[in-house]
């Protein structure tokens, strides 16, 4: 432990922290189920760590209430995503930003696909996003780690909705 | 009087016996009935406009009794933070100071700039008030790198190409045709890293009101309670001078970042007038980090240029500096009149140049740490002088003392406005290489090759200036308050003595170096003599602690104050012995008559005084305290030698400092072991700098080091057993001959580090920090 704020030190370059994600699972259920399920608010809110609720107030926007904890700070935040580039059952555009009061914000942009895979769909998906305030203060460092083991959570939640159905 | 407590002895500190008991007074130790507690409420964007405030939930709140805004300070008549030192452009222009008002009114510039203030009868629920502010920020982008902020988006109104000022010092024609004609030039691309200055004690203050008087009292964590009362009542409006009391009781480390006037304590105060209760804020480490001012952050293009036989001909140097968002107190005066006019460090170069570019940028304000300016200089000079030498194949010791201003040349005029009274630079620079065993490094070289590791070694020459003088000139410099220091030496009917001093310590030991500088004045014993400090209720005025300043400027005040007090005593001696004046001596605490054994002692003088029984009353006024103001007639200039030898780990890059000795010409020394206390936290800070520390902030404006999780502070384990030693060359102009040391360490040992660390790896420059991946990085070549 001793050496843990010098190995950390070597991570912080002059660039900026923005965290940059992709992945890719696959579903075992077909992409219209999926992509039905992707935009269903009560299996949303099931499928996300921490969510408190989400409310689906149109196919283009949702609110989400989700108490996160990154690092040191855990707090409540009020998410909003606003869905673009809607192209029914193959992908869409996520713009998402939250908000955690005094403990900081994030936002970012989120592309989803969905590929049919003989019975099963494969999702892709990249984000890129950046944080402020305490969370960039306190938690920068953590964030790559979070926002992975934050859609793991999610899409592993996700997929086992479908496990024993194929 | 040669006592174990006199002038020279190692005294223990005084204050210590409270600091480690924990029995300490700091600001957040003070609570008054019905105190209530103050959070801000602290922007998180870089750079947004405010459109919209909302305080009503907050308001609505069990136990928040106010919340503020910008906007009410400003409709309260509270002005803008000012920033006190005038710096003008090359054009004669005045430098462009920006509206800094405490809370933010319209615009947020940078991430920790509070914008709202909630007042609560309890901290948590003063935390829960702010945390039920709402805001509504247009976000803009933010202006972040230092290197592309001169001519990026306009951050304020008034500041064309976000340019405080352009500023210059030197011959730029002579110096120009010194390069034209000079066999050899060295160039160096520089960074200096932005600090971070954590004190150990966070900012805090106590605000109080008395309705019935109309009196107001701060407590605050102030390095120049003074200064803090003149801005609070001259610029900001909070009261009158003689209406307000500033004090700073123990404070527990500064390095500058406790001289200014910050917003916090502006709101505090203001707002314990407005309710007419008792407010405290205490800073928590995490708004330190963001609200504190920063310190360095320079980029620098500089040159040197030589004869083949090394001499050196001209320096050119071009620093753009960082001023963050706003113009701190003294931000404008760091990276000029601190800066450029230290380039000629120990050395005779005959022409330089030097331009400064001050620029703004959407992050923390950054002002004076613990050097100032000096340790950037240092860095250019002893950064391209070792450089030089390698490049021409000189041993870095010799090409320094080709180069010295020589005993002689004092006082010596140099090319950046500044005149050295005193010194002699080969003699610390000598003493360095025999402690450091120089001769036999080449030995300690092959045997660090044989273990798989690369040793190097590095030298640092040093110069400062110190005491901050003459008033007069810094006024036509453009310094907002004058630079002298005050004393009172306030002798009690018993004999015992009250020294006032417009100096603060926070860490620096004044109650006792000031103490043994009085005791053996006077001959009374150390014990009798108390220091007081960092009350606008108890000492006249003063310009506290800051710049070295402390013992040179406040100490002789001191003394002046304590030379009055004898030559008083001396006349009423003179009358209780029925002499004269001129054949009474004073020795060792007795009056006595020349030739003769009728003496009396001082506390028996003071007991006359007082109690003037058998007193000249016809002649003199009874009682016996005595005033002195002391301006000093130049800055006082410290140097020395650092030599740092460290051994790199190939495989990790891994830096250790395997020897560093720091041999420093202080002048006259009061307290050898506060002396030595000094150099010590200095060198840990300055080898903080080279190797772990870094305030960084995110391209989008974010402060990313903003914990200890990410901002490395140096520890015990990353230092070496520090050799210490000293020279001396007496100041010529004050009357303690003493020329401060509180900022050597950190000026000198940097470029002492990096000369040896690229020594080691055969490189020309590493960026600092130099953590073990950038070291990495550099030997692979990237």
């Amino acid at each position: 432990m001793e050496d843990y704020a010098r190995v950390v030190d070597r991570f912080v370059g002059f660039g900026g922290r923005t965290l940059e994600q992709s992945g890719q699972y696959r579903i075992l259920a077909a992409r219209a189920v999926v992509w039905d399920a992707l935009n269903d608010a009560d299996v949303l809110a099931a499928c996300i760590e921490g969510c408190e609720s989400v409310t689906k107030l149109s196919d283009h926007r949702f609110d989400a209430n989700i108490t996160a904890k990154l690092g040191p700070v855990k707090t409540k935040f009020k998410a909003t995503i606003e869905v673009s580039d809607r192209n029914p059952p193959e992908s869409y555009s996520l713009e998402v930003s939250v908000k955690g009061g005094m403990q900081g914000f994030g936002k970012g942009r989120a592309e989803v696909e969905l590929a049919e895979d003989q019975n099963a769909t494969l999702l892709s998906y990249r984000v890129e996003g950046n944080v402020g305030g305490k969370l960039a203060q306190m938690g920068s460092r953590l964030i790559t780690a979070a926002g992975r083991k934050m859609a793991d959570g999610f899409f592993s939640r996700f997929s086992e909705r479908w496990a024993d159905t194929i | 009087m040669t006592s174990e407590t006199g002038i020279g002895a190692s005294v223990k500190r005084k204050e210590d016996a409270r600091f480690i008991t924990g029995a300490g007074h700091y600001t957040d130790d003070i609570n008054q009935p019905g105190q209530l507690y103050a959070v801000f409420v602290r922007s998180m964007y870089p750079r947004a406009e405010i459109r919209s405030i909302d305080v009503s939930s907050a308001l609505a709140m069990e136990g928040v009794m106010a919340a503020y805004t910008g906007a009410d300070l400003a409709a309260d008549g509270i002005g803008d933070l000012p920033c006190g030192w005038m710096v003008k452009s090359k054009d004669g222009s005045d430098m462009i100071q920006p509206p800094h008002p405490p809370v933010a009114v319209s615009v947020v510039n940078y991430v920790g700039e509070p914008y709202a203030m909630v007042v609560a009868e309890t901290l948590q629920a003063a935390r829960d008030g702010a945390e039920a502010v709402t805001a509504d920020f247009n976000e803009i982008p933010a202006v972040v790198d230092l290197a592309s902020a001169h001519g990026a988006d306009q951050i304020h109104e008034a500041v064309p190409g976000n340019q405080c000022y352009d500023w210059e010092l030197g011959d730029r024609e002579a110096t120009d045709a010194a390069f034209a004609s000079a066999d050899h030039v060295t160039s160096l691309d520089i960074v200096n890293n932005r600090l971070i200055p954590n004190a150990m004690e966070p900012r805090a203050a106590v605000g109080m009101y008395e309705a019935a008087t109309g009196n107001y009292t701060l407590y605050t964590t102030s390095q120049n309670p003074h200064l803090a009362r003149l801005v609070l009542a001259a610029f900001v409006n909070v009261a009158a001078e003689s209406k307000l009391r500033v004090i700073a009781p123990d404070v527990g480390g500064g390095f500058g970042s406790k001289i200014f006037v910050y917003a916090e304590e502006t709101a505090v105060i203001w707002a314990a007038g407005k309710l007419a209760r008792a407010i405290k804020w205490r800073a928590d480490r995490s708004e330190s980090f963001l609200a504190d001012a920063h310190g360095r952050d320079h980029r620098t293009r500089a040159e040197l240029a030589l004869n083949a036989d090394g001499t050196f001909v001209g320096l050119r140097v071009k620093t753009v500096a960082n001023m963050g968002a706003y113009l701190s107190l003294f931000a404008s005066s760091v990276p000029t009149y601190l800066y450029g006019t230290l380039l000629a460090g120990q050395y005779r170069t005959p022409a330089i140049y030097v331009e400064v570019q001050s620029v703004f940028t959407n992050t923390a304000p950054v002002d004076a740490y613990r050097g100032a300016g000096r340790p950037e200089a240092t860095y250019v000079v002893e950064r391209l002088v070792e450089t030089a030498a390698r490049e021409l194949g000189k041993d870095p010791a010799d090409i320094r003392r080709l180069n010295f201003i020589q005993p002689e040349d004092f006082p010596y005029e140099t090319p950046v406005a500044l005149t050295y009274d005193t010194g002699d630079y080969d003699a610390s620079l000598k003493k360095a290489i025999e402690l450091i065993g120089y001769d036999d490094f080449a030995e300690r070289k092959a045997s660090s090759e044989a273990n798989g590791k690369k040793r190097g070694i590095g030298f640092s020459c040093y110069i400062e200036a110190c005491g901050l003088a003459p008033s007069q000139v810094a006024i036509s410099l453009g310094a907002g308050v004058g630079l002298f220091e005050s004393a009172e030496v306030r002798v009690d009917v018993t004999g015992s003595v009250s020294v006032m001093t417009g100096c603060h310590s926070h860490g620096q030991g004044h109650e006792t170096t000031f103490a043994q500088i009085v005791s053996d004045k006077l001959g009374i014993p150390f014990e009798n003599v108390d220091v007081v400090h960092g009350d606008t209720g108890r000492s006249d005025y003063g310009l506290g602690t800051y710049g070295s300043r402390s013992l040179v400027v406040g100490g002789s005040a001191i003394v002046k104050a304590t030379d009055k007090v004898i030559a008083k005593s001396r006349k009423i001696a003179a009358h209780m012995l029925e002499s004269t004046e001129e054949n009474v001596d004073f020795e060792e605490g007795t009056f006595s008559v020349t030739d003769s054994n009728q003496s009396i002692t001082f506390p028996e003088v003071a007991f006359s005084a007082y109690v003037p029984g058998n007193y000249p009353l016809d002649e003199l006024e009874p009682g016996l305290s005595e005033k002195a103001f002391y301006d000093p007639e130049n800055f006082t200039y410290p140097a020395g030698a650092h030599i740092c030898e460290v051994e790199v780990d190939p495989e990790t890059g891994k830096v250790e400092i395997v020897n560093f000795v720091a041999v420093d010409d202080f002048g006259e020394i009061i307290n050898p072991m506060i002396v030595a206390g000094q150099v010590h936290g200095g060198l840990a800070q300055g080898i903080g700098q080279a190797l772990l520390e870094h305030g960084i902030y995110d391209e989008s404006g974010q402060l990313v080091t903003g914990s200890y999780m990410d901002y490395t502070m140096p520890r015990a384990d990353d230092m070496p057993n520090f050799v210490v030693d000293t020279t001396v060359t007496p100041c010529t102009h004050n009357p303690l001959g003493a020329k401060g040391c509180g900022e050597a360490g950190a000026i000198g040992s940097t470029a002492a580090v990096m000369n040896a660390l690229t020594d080691a790896l055969g490189v020309v420059d590493v960026p600092m920090p130099a953590t073990p991946e950038t070291v990495w990085r550099a030997m692979e070549g990237e």
